[in-house]
């Protein structure tokens, strides 16, 4: 406890130590909230979820904050939905169903002009179906009609750019840019102001009910933005956090800890075990590291865990366990291991009492120092498609970018994003280590 | 009677340090032999995946035969069971072609024989773009493309900060080294990444530099242009290289010189008046030279396995991505061919390494005991 609070003392000499410990225990803060808030389970559901989790997004736009640095403003996009708003809906008896009328307001004040504009229908029947009128009305009160038709389903999706009639009565123009444009303008220009979707449904009898989500999609959207998949990389990004730290860390970890154990137990007892040690650290320097993770992901199991477990195999037979090895032999022959051997104490107690916390100070800092490494590695592996198939990663995000071409189509946010989640969480750590290494050997700290 | 003893002594010793390393070598080669052997086993098992490949490209043979056969207007007329028959037959003749018909594990015996006599064999789906199915070719084809870009780069940063190192330790604590030690994180990121970094900035948003590719399509014709448009394309990769490792390598570099100069034979030279250049040859690189000789043999050796994720990104047809291909397509003798010349690199660099040592630095002795341990 004593040395622990030292450490922090010491460590407070340095600003970027403190600055990366902050940014260290932000992210790890995140990700057991994130991993609290989207369990698992809910994480996969979302990500593999397709169309049906993500209908309501637009596929491929960038963030929404992008407006405040773009003169003219993408049109976010906008979800309204009956069921979560009912006050804009309002029922009116009508011979022996009812008249639901429906005000959707839009709110517009963009310069460019939505991708797409849909409404879904929700009925609770459809053997007597509900008809259903829409009308059009832009801000100076001048209204148009949409489209008439009867619900033949449950769930009935209309699409504003795939009605044939709208676009006749539009005189050809796109319904999502003739809707918010100035009538003859050319090249369009878009109408600031409040829109309203009037939409009035006749049902025949009295408790059947109809809902409408309104569907504006935008060029912008959320936090984030979204993908190819139309899904929310909000989703991807953060439950990327937790699953970086704990590849991370665990190769880190185990790799050096495994690694050290392994070097004490062979310079301790030397002779054979000693020759088996070093023999299969050189089998293992022939094998090459990359490709036999690569056909280990192609071969037999691109899970995470395997992955993880394969880079620890693979590497703690490297090069620390000779370095270790090394050090570990000079501490052999100090007098005090002399004197334990004296007093009668075992191997495994010398190997873990007084051989090991010599090693300490220089395992620490390596250790922190090698969890961006392993971050990155799993990062590469996914670009090249080895990736977890069922988690989002965030060289899952960069990968699922490059393939589908995002540099060349301008869809930089794509790539941009996981690649600085990934810096500062690399970052974070080199950073740490570096500082942790000055503090416990400062033999470097004067240079 | 002195002298005569005398004499013996020396002609004693010289025959037991010919002695010693002449034991020395054998027992080396031998280990590092079987460590080779040891290595390209395991590569040819998982590259083979314990023997299941195999049952990949039986299916893969069933198949094709199959279709064949189907497709095959004069065999339609004959009855079920002669064609049934003549099937098998060219199943079986296709397998024998293959080698298939012998268990895996006399199989994975001849591999391990053919890749270390560098017998290097036929690639099963990898042609080189001349067409020619040539392990051997294939590979060679595409070395120029990785030598070019990670030889000249890798070179180009080695001696780089071997001098700024040198020069910083020189003058610790000034605003460059400071600044050597603050970025140095940065290396954390591998080359790709700041590719990444560098396609959206140059390629993408300013349209100044390629995305990614050796040459231009079409290549120029003129030998002094094509040579341009290499230079051109190699820009991009060059700078995501450097700035993936030039920090970490200098702020190295410039710890273990300092390390050195702190020495007291070092303090002891500078004391003498001797010239600083003399005293950073002769009293501060010497002693290092062991060390960096290492790195740049293993940086060398290193250049041989390429770099699959960087190539991919930049999209550069070098021996890493052909490794990459090669898994992706099952094609094991392109993999174990890549492995073994690797393996042998080492096990050569390791084997010379030792004597290197022993010219370069005195103290050294080889095969001298276990002092040298570590």
């Amino acid at each position: 406890m004593n040395s622990l609070s030292r450490t922090l003392r010491d460590l407070s000499q340095y600003p970027s130590a403190i600055v990366s410990l902050i940014i260290i225990v932000l992210m790890l803060v995140v990700s057991i909230g994130v991993v609290i808030a989207i369990p698992y389970k809910e994480a996969v559901r979302l990500w593999r979820g397709g169309e049906l989790v993500w209908y309501q997004l637009p596929k491929t736009v960038p963030p929404a904050w992008t407006n405040y640095f773009r003169s003219r403003k993408l049109p976010d996009t906008i979800i309204v939905d009956t069921r979560q708003t009912p006050e804009i809906k309002s029922y009116e008896p009508s011979g022996d169903g009812r008249r639901i009328v429906i005000d959707i307001p839009i709110e517009y004040s963009y310069d460019e002009f939505p991708d797409e504009l849909s409404l879904y229908f929700y009925t609770t029947q459809v053997t007597k179906p509900p008809f259903v009128a829409m009308r059009w009305e832009k801000p100076d009160g001048r209204d148009s009609r949409i489209a008439d038709f009867s619900l033949q389903s449950t769930r009935q999706n209309y699409r504003f750019s795939q009605d044939p009639k709208l676009i006749q009565r539009l005189k050809g123009e796109e319904p999502q840019v003739a809707l918010f444009a100035e009538p003859g303008s050319q090249p369009p220009v878009a109408v600031k102001g409040t829109y309203h979707l009037k939409i009035e449904i006749l049902t025949f009898d009295a408790d059947t009910d109809v809902d409408v989500e309104f569907l504006q999609y935008g060029k912008v959207y959320g936090l984030f933005g979204t993908d190819h998949l139309r899904r929310d990389l909000k989703v991807g990004l953060l439950w990327g956090l937790p699953v970086a730290l704990l590849f991370g860390l665990a190769a880190s970890l185990g790799t050096s800890i495994l690694a050290m154990l392994i070097a004490a137990i062979g310079a301790w007892f030397g002779g054979w075990v000693d020759e088996l040690i070093q023999r299969i650290t050189e089998v293992n320097l022939v094998l090459p590291f990359l490709p036999i993770l690569i056909m280990v992901g192609t071969f037999y199991s691109r899970s995470i865990f395997v992955i993880l477990g394969v880079t620890i195999l693979l590497s703690i037979f490297g090069g620390s366990i000779k370095s270790y090895r090394a050090i570990f032999l000079q501490v052999r022959e100090m007098p005090y291991i002399e004197a334990a051997r004296a007093y009668g104490a075992s191997d495994g107690r010398i190997v873990v009492q007084y051989l090991i916390p010599r090693i300490i100070p220089l395992l620490v800092p390596a250790l922190v120092t090698g969890i961006p490494s392993y971050v990155f590695l799993e990062a590469s592996l996914a670009v090249l498609g080895l990736g977890d198939p069922v988690l989002p990663t965030w060289g899952k995000i960069i990968q699922d970018a490059e393939f589908n071409g995002a540099l060349y189509k301008g869809m930089y946010y794509w790539v941009l994003e996981p690649s600085f989640l990934l810096m500062v969480t690399g970052l974070a750590f080199a950073v740490f280590g570096f500082s942790l290494d000055r503090i416990f050997n400062p033999r470097l700290r004067g240079i | 009677m002195t002298e005569p003893s005398k004499e013996q002594d020396g002609k004693k010793t010289t025959l037991t340090t010919f002695n010693r390393v002449a034991r020395y070598t054998l027992v080396r080669l031998i280990t590092l032999f079987i460590t080779v052997v040891i290595g390209v086993y395991l590569t040819v098992l998982i590259a083979n995946m314990g023997g299941y490949v195999d049952e990949i490209r039986r299916g893969e043979i069933r198949e094709t035969i199959q279709m064949r056969m189907l497709t095959d207007p004069t065999l339609r007329n004959l009855p079920a069971d002669v064609r049934m028959k003549q099937m098998e037959e060219m199943i079986r003749l296709q397998e024998k072609y293959y080698g298939l018909d012998q268990p895996f594990v006399v199989r994975s015996v001849r591999f391990l024989k053919n890749a270390l006599t560098l017998n290097l064999g036929r690639s099963l789906q990898l042609t080189s773009d001349s067409g020619s199915r040539q392990v051997r070719l294939i590979l060679l084809e595409r070395l120029p493309a990785t030598l070019l870009l990670f030889g000249t780069a890798d070179l180009v940063l080695f001696f780089l900060s071997l001098y700024l190192g040198l020069s910083l330790s020189r003058r610790y604590g000034s605003f460059w080294d400071k600044l050597t030690v603050a970025l140095s994180p940065l290396s954390s990121a591998p080359g790709w990444f700041y590719g990444i970094f560098l396609i959206v900035l140059f390629a993408a948003v300013l349209k100044v530099l390629p995305f990614g590719g050796m040459v231009s399509i079409p290549p120029p014709d003129n030998p002094f242009l094509y040579a341009l448009d290499l230079l051109y394309h190699m820009i991009l990769p060059v700078m995501a290289i450097t700035i993936s490792s030039i920090f970490l390598s200098v702020y190295g570099n410039r710890t273990f010189f300092l390390i050195y100069s702190s020495e007291d034979y070092v303090e002891m030279a500078k004391a003498k008046g001797l010239k600083s250049r003399d005293v950073e040859r002769r009293y501060i690189l010497r002693p290092t030279l062991p060390t960096i000789i290492t790195s740049f043999a293993l940086l060398l050796i290193g250049l041989w396995t390429g770099a699959p994720i960087f190539e991919t990104v930049f999209n550069w047809p070098g021996l890493g991505r052909t490794i990459y291909r090669a898994v992706g397509l099952f094609d094991t003798p392109v993999i174990v061919a890549s492995t073994v010349i690797f393996a042998y690199l080492l096990a050569v660099t390791v084997f010379l390494l030792d004597f290197i040592y022993a010219l370069v630095d005195p103290r050294v002795k080889v095969g001298g005991g276990q002092e040298r341990a570590g």
